[in-house]
């Protein structure tokens, strides 16, 4: 893998039945990412996704295209926008994992996350065991 | 009242064992459009030489949230609930976490930084295996403000 060269591409469609779902399956049922009202009388634009949501989407495309036996040594991002998910039409994340640094340990791979044309995560990073690829 | 100085350098007590289950960790990958094999396939994971079906990185988050329960549980944090912000998170790994795991938490508040009338807090839940072999250490920083959050930035 060299510098700059592009790991995946994709664009996944959240909806609010993906935000109840990964309610249920982390446990966190902060209620701003399932109800209206709640959200906006917490001064919020709407119903929110769960940041490690989008988080957790944004590794899952990266590790599909890796080789399975990738051995991921560690993943960071900061929290920079909300993503807004609209009761009816959902939200769009897309999503680029491209190489940002390659050393004798690791394949750093940096991940470009955005929504409506900004960007929700920032230095979104994970690295990846050189001797796994 | 202010998020509390003296949390830093505390001690709190490992979290109860948690017993990571094979249809969690699916029920997991499911949930964050995991679909590389391993996640959800025994043979696939046996084939990598897994005991049985590997979560996906961020799963981890499942585990340090008890930790974070213990902090917020506090009486003398100054932590409130409706005005923190998640503001990063950082995962480091020894191996992956395979369903079948029982793992504890252990949680060290590792810095508070006065930021005007806010606070970033910085914790690592160090996260063992039956064995007390290190799996995984989750680190978040959570942003409190003084003041009713009313950004759009917040709770992401």
């Amino acid at each position: 893998m060299n510098v700059g060269d592009i790991v995946a591409e994709r664009t996944v469609h959240l909806t609010r039945e993906s935000l109840v779902r990964y309610a249920g399956a982390s446990g966190d049922f902060n209620p701003i990412h399932y109800r209206d009202d709640i959200a906006t009388e917490v001064g919020l634009p709407g119903v929110l996704a769960h940041g490690m949501l989008t988080m957790g989407v944004a590794s899952s495309v990266a590790v599909a295209a890796l080789p399975s036996t990738a051995r991921i040594l560690d993943y960071g991002v900061r929290f920079a926008r909300p993503v807004v998910v609209d009761p009816k039409t959902g939200a769009d994340i897309a999503i680029t994992a491209k190489v940002g640094a390659v050393d004798e340990a690791a394949v750093r791979i940096d991940l470009t996350v955005r929504f409506a044309d900004t960007t929700v995560l920032v230095k979104a990073q994970l690295r990846v065991a050189a001797d796994s690829l | 009242m202010p998020v509390n100085p003296e949390l830093v350098g505390r001690e709190f007590p490992p979290t109860a064992p948690y017993l990571v289950g094979r249809e969690k960790v699916r029920e997991f990958a499911r949930a964050v459009f995991a679909d590389a094999p391993q996640h959800t396939d025994v043979a696939a994971a046996h084939a990598l030489g897994f005991a049985d079906v590997v979560a996906p990185p961020t799963f981890a988050m499942v585990i340090q949230d008890l930790t974070l329960q213990q902090l917020l549980g506090l009486e003398d944090s100054g932590i409130v609930l409706s005005r923190t912000i998640h503001a990063e998170q950082r995962f480091a790994y020894t191996r992956p976490i395979v369903a079948g795991d029982e793992l504890t938490a252990k949680l060290t508040v590792t810095g508070i930084r006065a930021m005007g009338p806010a606070a970033m807090i910085t914790s690592d839940a160090e996260i063992r295996d039956a064995a007390g072999e290190h799996v995984v250490t989750a680190t978040a920083v959570l942003l409190v403000s003084d003041a009713p959050v009313e950004n759009e930035e917040a709770a992401a």
